[in-house]
């Protein structure tokens, strides 16, 4: 599938906006994680915009493609691109993390667009590998997109997904991987090495496709090249750098999990500007 | 004496027959089919099982998936890795979605005999009752488990089912299965005897003593310790003098705290607890096993003749 320049920099204007938006909630709210919600802010983007087949009008339209956040302290990212598909409407983004709102600080089924929770880390494969196996068994031909965190790969659940998605052929599934070499105590190289990385999933039977995560013309042509393949499922391992757009966010661990003061966000909104 | 049945051959007929009728129901296994009996199930319809391999985590997690696609998902395996090994994946995936996902796990209590502790879920109806969403029954023979398979596919939301390994007596005349009722199996107005499982057998022999011995004992099946039913518990503590808990299990968070709860709170009366003290299980024989861990009708005659005192 061939995108035009036109499109490619519609899809880059909707990231900025979307990460406008994740600023902007979070500030707001007071607390959450910024950095990995920005750092895969343009493959989720890319993901809702041009690759999804969904209908926000009919959330749950049999059809529909599905996408879990496994990496649930992301979802101001994910609620952000729900809101702007028109799942619900922009302004309650701001009522995130409040007392009463369906905005929880982990994704909860009550919003729109989300099919199960999630927060607890290295649970989210599972969950799509049931909706993979779910599309198998009714002869749909719906897609299955989990985003996981590179930290997140450390739990072991991960990996028993990994084994089970290969073995019954999941060829409907693809992981998007986040790697952004952070996690809450410091790199990922530090706290808990993954390397190799790339071998890693392929020993374990899948096909790999390593892009640069902020290249929106990769990340279209990662998700094309997944959807083409057959036989096995495939993951996209898109290098990222944390806190992505904002530039005193960018790689400093500390807004792993820590909301933007008014000043930083004032800051952090003018840097996201066009 | 009556017939004695396998409550697992139970379970795999029953899955057998109910997915003949709806083929929505899906089965998953962890490398214990031919134990837990899903393999008849299995054998009927292999398209609509799967094995996960010995990673029950990815299999809890798994079943919320595939039920979250409008499917009603049998997961089984062992009571000691359902509800232990993949807690976290029952409480946030299967639970907090309050999806149709039904928990049957077999070799449940002291009775898996001598495979000993680290088989031996002693704990498990404890770590599923404090899950909100979660229902929780445990029928006392063959012909309960199939009632409470039933009610579990046509009921809305997660279950836990608790079986056990060796062949259990079939109980007559207990009267209609409904989930969530309690069935009094004889009144009595010096001790009510409430228990759930394989104890429930034996409290019925106690009563048998304990009336021979002109004490009036009642027993009370309650199959299904979530939710509770309360209406029957106060009944018994209004009725008797003195009340005995008998579960195979932990007297920490089982039906025995469930009854406490309830009576502390509405109507306080003596409340004795027949089930395993705050011990591990062991190796030996289910019948050694009971006597040991103080699981027997004869226990169940004294802690009566306690809550009298």
């Amino acid at each position: 599938m061939e995108y035009t320049d036109t499109q490619v920099k519609e899809l880059q204007e909707k990231a900025r906006k979307i990460r406008r938006l994740i600023v902007q909630m979070l500030a707001k709210a007071g607390s959450g994680h910024p950095g990995g919600s920005l750092s895969s802010a343009d493959l989720i983007a890319a993901l809702y915009f041009a690759v999804l087949r969904h209908n926000p009008k009919e959330p749950l339209w049999p059809g529909r493609d599905r996408f879990h956040m496994s990496k649930g302290h992301c979802c101001p990212l994910w609620y952000a691109v729900l809101a702007e598909s028109g799942y619900f409407t922009l302004d309650k983004l701001q009522t995130l993390r409040q007392m009463g709102s369906v905005l929880q600080g982990h994704p909860d089924r009550r919003v729109p667009g989300v099919e199960v929770a999630s927060g607890s880390l290295g649970q989210g494969l599972s969950v799509g590998l049931g909706m993979s196996l779910a599309a198998k068994l009714d002869h749909k031909s719906y897609r299955v997109y989990v985003l996981m965190g590179d930290g997140e790969i450390q739990e072991g659940n991960i990996w028993e997904a990994a084994m089970a998605l290969s073995h019954y052929k999941c060829d409907n599934l693809c992981g998007i991987l986040d790697h952004n070499g952070f996690q809450i105590d410091g790199r990922t190289q530090d706290i808990m090495n993954l390397e190799p990385l790339v071998a890693k999933w392929q020993a374990f039977g899948w096909h790999t496709i390593e892009i640069d995560g902020h290249n929106i013309r990769q990340i279209l042509s990662a998700y094309n090249e997944a959807e083409n393949t057959k036989g096995s499922p495939s993951i996209i391992i898109a290098h990222t750098v944390k806190g992505k757009g904002v530039s005193f966010m960018e790689n400093v661990v500390d807004f792993h999990g820590r909301a933007p003061t008014q000043e930083e966000a004032r800051q952090a909104l003018k840097e996201l500007e066009s | 004496m009556s017939e004695k049945l396998y409550q697992r051959d139970v379970y795999g007929k029953t899955l057998a027959e109910l997915g003949k009728k709806n083929k929505d129901i899906v089965v998953l296994d962890a490398d214990l089919s031919g134990s837990t009996r899903t393999v008849l199930f299995a054998r009927e319809f292999p398209e609509r099982f799967f094995n996960f391999g010995i990673a029950e985590q990815n299999m809890m997690a798994a079943a919320s998936g595939i039920a979250s696609c409008g499917k009603t998902v049998f997961v089984s395996t062992f009571a000691m890795f359902a509800t232990g090994r993949a807690w976290d994946q029952v409480r946030n995936t299967v639970s907090y979605n309050n999806l149709d996902v039904k928990i049957v796990a077999s070799h449940a209590g002291i009775t898996v005999g001598p495979d000993g502790s680290s088989h031996q879920a002693l704990e498990d109806v404890a770590l599923m009752r404090v899950i909100p969403n979660m229902n929780i029954i445990v029928p006392c023979d063959g012909p309960q488990a199939r009632e409470a398979i039933i009610a579990a596919a046509e009921t809305g939301g997660p279950f836990y089912i608790r079986l056990g390994r060796p062949k259990v007596e079939t109980i007559e005349n207990k009267g209609e299965f409904k989930f969530g009722k309690a069935q009094v199996l004889r009144k009595g107005k010096d001790v009510s005897i409430i228990a759930c499982g394989v104890m429930v057998e034996a409290a019925l022999r106690a009563s048998d003593s304990l009336c021979a011995r002109g004490i009036e004992a009642g027993v009370i099946n309650i199959h299904t310790i979530k939710p509770l039913d309360v209406q029957a518990v106060l009944e018994a503590a209004r009725l008797s003098r003195g009340i005995v808990v008998c579960e195979e299990h932990t007297v920490i968070g089982g039906l025995a705290s469930g009854v406490d709860e309830i009576v502390a709170e509405n109507f306080p009366v003596k409340v004795m607890r027949v089930g395993i003290k705050n011990r591990f299980g062991q190796s030996g024989e289910p019948d050694e096993l009971l006597r040991e861990y103080g699981l027997t009708s004869d226990d169940i005659e004294k802690a009566a003749l306690n809550s009298l005192t």
